[in-house]
């Protein structure tokens, strides 16, 4: 029983704070200055290696 | 070498499965030992007749086959488990479908997981299993990692669905809602879950690409948490190795809670992340341009890992659950309103500039409705997750238009539209046979969801106020049967929209049989000005 309440109280507070502390930054590490040009680039993925590993020739749409 | 160790362990697996198939102390263990028996003697002979025989390299284009055959797969299992639900709805319409001959296997109670399994599983993980496999080779710029592994992932899934879905209606059940296989057919879908995570994580691991593409994300945390509820739901004691009941750990409203965080999150990792991955990577292909905000999909991405987890005891409103825990679930539920509709809207608005589409290509109109469908169904979720509307709602058939809502347009319908996609590219044709069926598929389906849901809204509110009602001293008003007998053309009207429904997978089975053996139909040009 001591475990449990101790585990609960750790989870209810530190736990809760390393969580939304974690949550919250990767948002921020999302919006950062400066990540335009890697989510851009990450974004046309899709458009290259349609056909074979490393084609990476074939179209790249750019916004 | 590898071959020896292999003709070791499927004689030994053989072997046992021959002894099982002997001492078994119940029908749907006995007949799966001779399932595992036949399979595990075939794959003997097989490995056998391959011994020192040249071993070829690996070719270096990227593995399609195994992704054609989960095409397939696909579109079989689709039609069995929507087959099965026209069934079953009109098993509850008409009880006089519960054939005596068929008793006890043809029973409702017994096809009802069928449905339940048949469609989830065998056809949505078939589906995911297929287009991650076909995503992460893409979106990477690999060959998948492993070699056969992935057509072990493949089989070894499949088998699993057969050995649920025989175990089912021969009786052999734990009674877990969506989790209902037995212990041994938990352990082998365990082994091939990990392989299926392994191949996937091999591929990614060397990838040519620089960065993993957000579809990547969703498939990957998909296949982990499936895992980590899959095991945690599952732990059980078995009675006997030579049968296949078991007990559970857990008791109680603890095993309640386990089981709705299992369920709540089955619909979110596997019906919703999932699936998702299959959206961000089919809609911006089949849209022609990238998705409209990477960063909204990060965004919706962590969001919906954060917050889904703890949604699950919206189930146990009213329940020996203590409140504070009905509650966390309840909020949790609704601020997931707000990532689901981000991502609905990033889907939708990933066709900007490209709207035109939506009057000329019938796949992106699938795409379209399924992610409309999608918001509807992450809307309305969350209303019935507050106690006080799911007073009203719980136990009614609201609950389970709501999942059809979902199921059969969010999920059934980017599936489709990701079968059309896949169909044609694999087997090397330029389109579907048929494009004038997709659009009979599309309209069939619709409008069978539209019966469905609207249906089962009208009797679900309707039973829970009957269920509610009562007079000025007090009393109930009604009884239970005449909920029953009051909801007698609402379910009629599901049926017919499930008739509808598979009436729409039946066209897109023959469209797909049509494509894979060649050619495309040529159509006559549509609205092109007399000359």
């Amino acid at each position: 029983m001591e475990n449990t309440s101790f585990l609960a109280e750790v989870a209810d507070n530190w736990m809760l704070v390393v969580m939304f502390t974690l949550f919250i930054g990767a948002i921020l590490w999302a919006l950062r200055p400066g990540s335009r040009d890697v989510h851009d680039e990450t974004a046309n993925i899709p458009f290259r290696n349609e056909d074979h590993p490393g084609s990476s020739e074939t179209e790249d749409l750019q916004k | 070498m590898g071959n020896y160790i292999k003709l070791i362990a499927l004689g030994g697996v053989a072997l046992f499965a021959a002894v099982a198939a002997n001492w078994g102390r119940d029908v749907s263990y006995i007949v799966h030992a001779m399932i595992i028996l036949a399979v595990a003697g075939f794959m003997f002979v097989r490995v056998l007749r391959k011994m020192d025989e040249p071993v070829y390299a690996t070719p270096d284009g990227y593995m399609d086959d195994v992704i054609r055959a989960g095409v397939i797969a696909t579109g079989f299992w689709g039609v069995v488990g929507f087959l099965v639900g026209v069934v079953i709805a009109f098993q509850l319409a008409f009880p006089q479908l519960n054939f005596e001959v068929l008793q006890p296997y043809g029973n409702f109670g017994r096809l009802r997981p069928l449905h339940t399994s048949a469609v989830i599983f065998a056809f949505g993980g078939n589906a995911l299993i297929m287009s991650s496999f076909y995503i992460v080779q893409r979106t990477c710029g690999a060959r998948l990692w492993g070699g056969n592994l992935a057509w072990f992932v493949f089989w070894g899934y499949n088998l699993f669905i057969i050995l649920a879905a025989t175990g089912y209606l021969l009786g052999g059940t734990q009674s877990k809602e969506y989790a209902e296989p037995e212990w041994y057919v938990d352990i082998w879908l365990t082994i091939v879950w990990v392989a299926f995570l392994l191949v996937y994580l091999g591929t990614i691991f060397k990838r040519t690409e620089k960065h993993i593409y957000v579809a990547n994300w969703f498939l990957l945390s998909f296949i982990v948490t499936v895992a980590m509820l899959h095991i945690v739901n599952n732990i059980s004691i078995p009675v006997s190795i030579w049968g296949s009941k078991s007990v559970q750990v857990f008791s109680g409203v603890q095993d309640a809670m386990v089981q709705w965080w299992y369920g709540h999150n089955a619909v979110g990792f596997f019906l919703t992340a999932g699936f998702l991955g299959m959206m961000y990577y089919f809609v911006p292909k089949q849209a022609g341009r990238p998705v409209f905000s990477y960063k909204l999909s990060i965004i919706h991405f962590w969001a919906l890992i954060f917050l889904y987890i703890w949604a699950g005891p919206h189930h146990l409103h009213y329940t020996a659950l203590p409140d504070w825990a009905s509650t966390l679930g309840m909020v949790f539920s609704i601020i997931l309103w707000m990532p689901s509709w981000g991502g609905m809207i990033n889907g939708l608005m990933t066709l900007q500039g490209a709207w035109d589409k939506l009057r000329t290509d019938p796949i992106i109109r699938m795409m379209v409705i399924s992610l409309a469908f999608y918001g509807m169904s992450t809307f309305e979720g969350p209303m019935m997750s507050i106690r006080a509307v799911n007073s009203l709602s719980h136990y009614t058939d609201w609950t389970i238009g709501h999942v059809h809502s979902g199921a059969l347009g969010w999920n059934g319908m980017i599936t489709f539209s990701a079968l059309y996609f896949l169909t044609p590219k694999l087997w090397g044709r330029a389109q579907m046979y048929s494009m004038s069926a997709i659009n009979w598929h599309f309209w069939l389906a619709t409008i069978g969801i539209i019966l469905y849901a609207a249906s089962m809204w009208v009797t679900g509110i309707m039973e829970g106020l009957m269920w509610r009602e009562v007079d000025a001293n007090g009393f109930l008003v009604n009884s239970f049967a005449d909920t029953v007998s009051a909801k007698f053309p609402m379910y009629v009207v599901r049926g017919l929209g499930g008739v509808l429904y598979l009436s729409g997978a039946l066209i897109m089975a023959w469209n797909m049989f049509m494509t894979i053996r060649g050619g495309a139909r040529v159509a006559a040009p549509v609205g092109v000005p007399a000359e």
